[in-house]
Parts: C-alpha cells; structure tokens; sequence
C-alpha cells in the first residue's frame, strides 16, 4: 500500500523552559491510501494539537510531516495555503461554513480559490452533491439547515477538491446521534467507493468505531493501536470500549 | 475597581476603534479651527468695511457651528450605538456575575468621560496647531498682509467646543445608561450567536422598483436642470430634494438585491476566485445599511455641491471684479423727483441738478481729485413698461416666468452717452440709424427673455418714431459697475428720441487722479468724509468704489469659501465615518470568515483582495450616486448663483475632489488598514 501520511518523531512543545508542556512526544505512525484512521485520546491527549501540525495550521517544534513523500514542515508561506487547498480537505466540529453564502457557494468555495471554472464547478458540485444526499439543500443558507446538513456540506467542501487526505476534527461533535450516524455512514460511503483517505479525531467510541483503524493517544503519546480487520462494526466497537477502559478515568466520561 | 476596569476597556479597544477616536479628535479639532477664525480676524490689518463682512462672517460660522454641532452629536451617538451593541456579549458577561446594571451604567459613564477628556484634550491641542496653519489662510483669503506671525489661542473658542462637546457626551452617556437599563441578560449572551437571516428579495419586485425609482430620479434631475424654469419660488425646490431622497433609498434597496442577482447570472464572475464571498459580504450588509446608505450619500451630495460651489464663487467673484470694474468711482442718484415724492425739499431740489454740481457742493473738487469724468442720465417712462419692450413674445415668457414683474418701466440710455463710456470702459462703440436699438445686458437668464422679443423683431415707438432691434441678440455689457451680473437690459436708442422722455437717474463715473494705491485710498476717504459735509442731509448720492467693490467681495467670497468648507468637511467626515465604523464593527464577524476562508487553503494574497474589494465597494457605492447626483446639483447650483458668473467651475470641481480624495481616501485607507489588522491570524 502507498503511504499518504508518514509522521516520524513528531514532538510540539508548549510553554517555556521553565515550565514545559508536551502536547506531542514523540509520535510515528503512517497511514496508507485509503484508510480511514481515527485517533482517539481524552481532552488534553494532544489529538487536536496533532491535526493542527498535520493540516499546517500550526507548527512543529521537532520531526517530520510527509504527505505523500512531501516533508510539509519545510512548505512557507504561500506554499504552505497551496498545499492546505490542493492536498487537505477540512472537516471541522463547528461546521465553518461561511453564513453569508448558500450550500452550493460554499462548496463551490473551495474550488473557485483553486481558479477551477464555473462550468466545471457546477459539474463537480452536482456529483458531490449526490454522493452525500445533499441535493435540496443546495440552495439554502447555514442557518436554514440542520446540524447534519451542515456538516456533510462541509464535508462535500472538503472532499470536492479530490484532496489526498481528509482531515476531520470531532464532525460528530456538535451533531445529535442520528444525524452523526447519517455522517458516519457517509464517511464509510465516500472511503470505500471513492477511496478517500481519511484521519479523524475523536473521543467518541461509537464515532471511531467507523474507522478501519484506531490510534489511541494519551498524554501526547500513542497508548494503543486497533486494526478493525474483518470485525463487524460492534465488535470493533466493543474493542474499542476495552481500550477506553484500559486507558481509564478522563476518556470513560466521554462515553 | 470600576475605574481600572473602564480604563483598561478603553486600551484594549482602542486599536480596533481607533478611527472612532480620530473622528472624535477631528471633530473637536475643526470646530475649534473654525470658531477660532473670529479671534485671528481681530489681528488682521484690514480696512473698515471689511471688518464689517468679517463681523458677519463669524456670526454666520457662529450659527453654522450649532449645525455642525448637531451633526457631529448625531454622528457620535450613531457611531456609539454601534460600538455598544459589539460590546453585548461582555455586558452579558458582567451581569452573569452579579455585577448591578447601575455599575455597569457607571463603568459606560466613566468610559464616556475618559474618551471624551482625552479628545477634547488632544482635539484642542491639534486644532490649536492647525488654526496657525488656518490663520495664513485667513489673511489670504482677506488679502491682508501678514506682517508679523504671531500665536493665537482663542480661549472663546476652546469654550464654545468643550461646552458644546460636553453636551454630545452628556448626551452619549443618557444614552447609554438608557440602553443598559432596557436590555435583557439572555440577548446579550447570545447576541453573537444569531445567525443574520439572509432574504433575498423577489428579483422582478426589484426590477419594478429600480425602474420606477430611476424614473423618479430623472424626473428630479429634470427639474432642476432643464425644467429648472419652474423653479421660481422656494418651495418648489422640496419637490425634486424629496423626490431624489426617496429615489436615493429605493435605488439602493432595489440594486443590492439586483446586483447580485446579476452577478449570480454570470457564473464566470460570480465563481472565481473569492468572488462569490465578497458580494455575498456587500450585499449582506448593505440589505441591513440601506437608510445609512441613503443617508450617507445625500450627505456626500451636499458635501460636493456646497464646497464646489463656494469655491467656484469666490474665484468667479474674483475674476468678474476684473473685468466688472473697470474704473475708480461711480457716483448716481435719482432725478427729478416729483414733488410729492415725499422727500425732503432738499433731496427734491438736490435731483434736479447734476451730479458734478453735488459733488461741487458736498465740498468736493472734482478737478483736482478726478479724471476721465464721464457724466451721463438714463431715462423711463411708466409708458414703457417690460410687457411692452417683449411683444409678441410677452404671453410665452410670462406663462414660462410667471414670477417676474413685468410692469417695471424700462431703462434707456442715449446712443451717445453709451459710446462714452464704452469708450471708458474699453468696449465697442455702437452706431445706430435713426430706427434702430439695441438691448445691452448680462444677467444670463435675462438676455434669454430679451432675445426672445427681439427675434420676434419687436418695434417700439418712442415719440412718434419707431425703432426696431439692430441685432437679434443683446449686447453682453453693464452700465452699472458692480460685483456681479445683474445688468437686466438697458436700452440704447438715438439721442433724439430721448428728447421728451424723464429722466430717472444721473450717472457719474470718473478714475481716480493719482497713481499709488495710497493715493487713492486718500481720494477714497475723503468722498466718504463728504458725507460729514452739511450739504449731505441734501442727496441721495450713491457711491459705488473700485476699492470698496473690491473688499466686500473679497470678503464675502471668503465667507462663502469659510462656510462652505466647514459645512463640507464636517458632512465629509460625517459620512466617512459612519461608513468607517460600520465595515470595523463587523471586523469580527469578518474575522470569523477569513480565518474560515484561511483554514481552507485561500492564499493571503486572495484575502487582501478581497477585504480590498469588500471596503472599496461599500465606499464607492454611495459617492458613484452621490456623484451623479451632484452633475446636476452642481448645474442647479450655478444656474442659482449665476449673477456670480460662472466660470472656472472645472478649478473649484478639481479642488473639491481633492478634498473628497483626501478625507474620503484616507478614511478609506485607515479602515482598510485597521481591518487587515484585525484579520490578520496571530
């Protein structure tokens, strides 16, 4: 399998001399093409801070970033926006779409900063659309549609610009439960028919359990690892729950 | 402990409300300029009568002052009112923690009071320093000299500002108190969450109102430009200002719904780059913006009209006087008054005489002190009246100006007599058969109404003889030396036709016999001094001076130019920078989006771009219709102020952009700047 994401020795360092905080100690790990990968960890575990250095929104102290042999710690500048809108897609936990723009511009965003047509957008948007069972909200504002609309239009943003790697912080965030099982559903959709890579953080076992695999992080480092393999979702999502336990006190109260 | 926290509100906001505080220093810093004009005039060399249109100038800048008072407090409520509904979320804070409205009234009121010590501090002071600038002003505009520069502080002004400002932050603070009592904790806590709801409205309804608005527009602009011969009374004015103020707000509701509209149809525009976002952005808000909007552009209509016509006075004023005076002195007055005229034997025996004789008795010598001596009379006759000299042309024009009095006796002037003083002032001689006349005026408006009766070929006959016009046209010429374009015709005919007719007035007109300007000057004193003679109880003499034309119309040029300029510059303000805080009161929604836009992937570059944009419309949005508005507001104007004359309207059109460029452009610029800023991701 092609290695799209490669993390080696990956350290982020809060704070001064005096009081340190690592938010990230010494994390490797790779994911392959067409994996779905969820990391999971209690607040505080660093899974957000590593997102961040992996979508370049924030900056390493130590290590290397590859997406797809690119070291993306050495991209500056208006390198680093051109990597961020031709290689990532973004899903986020509050939805960030912009309220002033209808569903179909908000996804049409993403493509016309890439100078990408109108025809062309309107084609790609159309296929986008269908995919994620959006079609008759395209012409609505944010605030007309509910939290599960929104996000799979975010999603459709994200993944419009056929990016190498989805990344997806907590989309089940802000959703009630069958809205984020429509999402979930969505994700396994768009990973097993369109092969779309995706990383997701999250500390909901139900959630992860849609992954192929788990990472699990505690206090900036990787406790566990889970293959889904041929496990049914409740199974996987059993182990999970195993896991979970073992890593005991802040990450049970999630559940 | 309330204090520390008023004061430490005040340093944190004071970077994204920077420009509020500017406007506040500016505002204190013109108002004093201006009012501080009275004490600098006090220092001037000037001659009397020009101290007189000084006086008036400073009581009008005076009562103009409460104007602009007016204005500015609205603008400082206004801008208040916005900075206070940003601040909801932190009120709701105070009050989850127990903190009593009344503290928080008082927290409001210390801010009030801080913010407006240190503008009115730092106001004053710059406006201290720019008044010196002001004062070189001053002197030019009086033509006096400067002979020394000397600091002026005008304590009467610094009063008069922290008086009136006290007022507006009196005013501010009623106002807030007012609006913390009345609001609700749950409102304020999720007053940044409410989504704006986005209508759009129904694109025919738009389009049927565009269309009627435009109509109605061209219907205003119609009045005042071609169908401007309506307009004789001052009432009838409101019609087309009302009728533009309504057209004003529907033509911005109708377009932003418009615009994108049609924006939207060109998908190739519409979808590239970040396109889409920065119209959405404008029309977002200009749906909430349109009042201000309409407000704001009748504010930048009046701004341009007022300050390109006051500069356009002055320097037509300046430049007819050159023209329009071309020799020292003219004396006139009545003759022959009859004898139950009412006044005083004197007077009546007095207009028998000519002028000469006057002057011989007032104790002048007109040998010794006068030159070029040109004497001459003009004659009427209540038998020929206006409606007469029209002819055929008369029911036309009076149901086109109803308003003018046609039953006026008409001037004439003997063909000789003319050729005298064209002769004097330079002009071309005219040569009449014994049949002929011609009209000599130039009040614009005037020679139209003349030019109609003489294309008509109206003939008058004047003792038996009948005269017909030499020329279709009048002659642009005046008889009487004065600062504008008031001749409303005069006829010259034959000598001989006159033989019979009364005579209405003398005229002397004479140049000075002396070459230095204090020469002059000295000649001048003592035909003023003459009217200490005791023969003056006995004449209703009328002196009209080069000297004196001079100084009244320089100074009330500069009044004009004064006014103008105060008025302008405090609307321009105004309006800047109500647009100003409006786009930096969003800046955090907007920081919100960018750094949204920024999360996915949009280059720097793209962001800059269209922030750029997003400003740049919604200040150019209003000045492009505050624009056409003035084409024909600034044609309405010169046509009111014609007798003005009305060239160089290009130079004062030029000095009134630069200043529009400068104040509006920079307001511009600081709210792009300061929006950047606050975009930026840290």
């Amino acid at each position: 399998m092609e290695s799209i994401l490669k993390i080696d020795k990956l350290e982020k360092y809060y704070g001064s001399r005096s009081s340190l905080t690592k938010a990230i100690d010494n994390i490797s790990f790779e994911v392959d093409k067409g994996e779905f990968v969820a990391i999971m960890g209690a607040s505080g575990s660093g899974k957000t801070t590593l997102l961040n250095c992996i979508s370049t929104i924030d900056k390493v102290t130590s290590g290397h970033i590859f997406v797809s042999k690119e070291d993306i710690t050495k991209l500056k500048g208006n390198k680093l926006n051109k990597f961020r809108r031709e290689e990532l897609g973004f899903i986020f936990q509050d939805f960030n779409l912009l309220d002033t723009l209808t569903a179909y511009e908000n996804i049409a965003l993403a493509l016309s900063i890439q100078n990408v047509k109108a025809s062309e957008i309107a084609r790609r948007v159309d296929k986008v659309a269908k995919e994620l069972d959006i079609k008759d909200v395209l012409k609505k504002y944010p605030y007309q549609m509910s939290g599960g609309q929104k996000q799979r239009v975010a999603s459709a943003r994200a993944i419009i610009t056929n990016p190498k790697l989805v990344l997806a912080d907590e989309p089940t965030g802000a959703l009630d439960s069958k809205s984020a099982k429509m999402l979930l559903e969505r994700f396994d959709y768009l990973n097993k028919e369109l092969k779309a890579t995706i990383l997701m953080v999250t500390h909901d076992a139900f959630t992860a359990s849609y992954a192929t695999r788990v990472i699990f992080i505690k206090d900036g480092k990787i406790f566990n690892e889970l293959n889904k393999g041929d496990d049914s979702r409740k199974e996987f999502f059993d182990k999970i729950i195993d896991v979970v336990t073992l890593l005991g006190g802040d990450l049970n109260d999630a559940l | 402990m309330l204090f520390k926290l008023s004061i430490k509100n005040i340093a944190r906001s004071i970077k994204d409300y920077a420009i509020y505080f500017f406007t506040l220093i500016l505002g204190v810093a013109i108002f004093y300029i201006f009012n501080a004009i009275e004490s600098q005039t006090v220092m001037m060399n000037v001659s009397s009568s020009t101290y007189e249109i000084i006086d008036l100038m400073n009581n009008m800048l005076s009562g103009v002052s409460v104007f602009v008072a007016f204005v500015l407090g609205f603008l400082i409520i206004y801008a208040n009112r916005f900075l206070m509904k940003r601040r909801n979320k932190e009120f709701g804070i105070y009050l989850t923690l127990g903190m009593s409205k009344r503290k928080i009234s008082l927290i409001l009121f210390l801010e009030t009071l801080i913010v407006g010590c240190i503008s009115l501090v730092v106001g004053l002071v710059l406006g201290t320093a720019l008044s010196q600038l002001m004062s070189l002003l001053v002197a030019n505009m009086f033509e006096a000299k400067m002979t020394e520069f000397e600091f002026v502080f005008s304590s009467a002004s610094c009063i008069k500002t922290l008086i009136y400002f006290s007022v507006m932050y009196i005013l501010v603070m009623i106002f807030n108190t007012f609006n913390v009592s009345r609001c609700k904790l749950i409102d304020l806590l999720n007053a940044n969450k409410k989504s704006e709801k986005i209508k759009l409205k129904n694109p025919w309804l738009c389009v049927i109102v565009f269309i009627i608005s435009a109509c109605l527009l061209a219907y205003a602009y119609w009045c005042v430009t071609s169908g401007i011969t309506d307009m004789q009374t001052a009432d009838k004015i409101l019609i087309p200002i009302a009728l533009g103020a309504i057209s004003t707000f529907f033509v911005f509701w109708s377009l932003s719904g418009l615009l994108l509209k049609i924006f939207m149809s060109m998908k190739n525009v519409y979808y590239k780059g970040l396109n889409s976002f920065t119209l959405r952005q404008f029309c977002s808000k200009i749906n909430t913006t349109v009042f201000s909007m309409t407000i704001i552009c009748l504010m930048l209509f009046f701004t341009i009209c007022v300050l390109s016509s006051a500069i356009s006075i002055r320097n037509s004023m300046t430049s007819n006087l050159k023209t329009m005076v071309p020799a020292d002195n003219q004396l006139d007055k009545t003759l022959d008054l009859p004898t139950d005229s009412g006044y005083s034997k004197g007077i009546i025996d007095d207009s028998k005489i000519p002028i000469s004789k006057t002057l011989d008795r007032l104790g002048f010598d007109t040998d010794k002190y006068f030159k070029d001596i040109i004497e001459f009379d003009l004659y009427a006759s209540d038998e020929y009246l206006i409606r007469d000299t029209l002819g055929s042309s008369y029911d036309e024009i009076a149901k086109q100006f109803p308003y003018l009095d046609y039953d006026m006796a008409e001037t004439f002037i003997k063909m000789s007599d003319y050729n005298k003083l064209a002769k004097l002032y330079n002009l071309e001689q005219i040569h009449l058969s014994d049949n002929e006349y011609v009209i000599v005026a130039d009040f614009d408006s005037w020679i139209n109404i003349r030019n109609e009766g003489l294309k008509h070929n109206t003939s008058l006959t004047i003792d038996g003889i009948t005269l017909t016009p030499k020329y279709d046209k009048c002659i642009n010429v005046f008889v009487y030396m004065t600062s504008s374009h008031i001749n409303t015709g005069i006829f010259v005919v034959p000598d001989e036709v006159l033989n019979n007719m009364p005579r209405e007035s003398g005229i002397l007109i004479a140049n000075y016999n002396a070459d230095t300007e204090e020469e002059k000057q000295e000649i001048e004193d003592m035909i003023i001094a003459t009217e200490n003679s005791p023969y003056a109880l006995n004449t209703d003499i009328e002196a009209s001076t080069k000297i004196s034309l001079y100084e009244s119309s320089v100074g009330l040029g500069a009044m004009i130019t004064f006014i103008g300029l105060y008025l302008g510059i405090v609307f321009l303000i105004a309006s800047a920078a109500i647009l100003a805080l409006k786009e930096l009161s969003e800046s955090t929604d907007n920081k919100e989006r960018f750094r949204m836009l920024r999360k996915i992937g949009t280059d720097e570059k793209m962001l800059n771009k269209a922030l750029f944009r997003q400003i740049g419309i919604f200040f150019l949005f209003p000045l492009v219709l505050a624009i056409i508005h003035s084409i024909f507001g600034i044609k309405f104007c010169a046509y009111l102020l014609e007798t003005f004359g009305k060239e160089k309207l290009i130079y004062s059109i030029i000095m009134t952009a630069g200043i529009i460029i400068f104040i509006y452009g920079g307001y511009f610029l600081i709210t792009y700047l300061c929006s950047k800023n606050i975009i930026k991701d840290k």
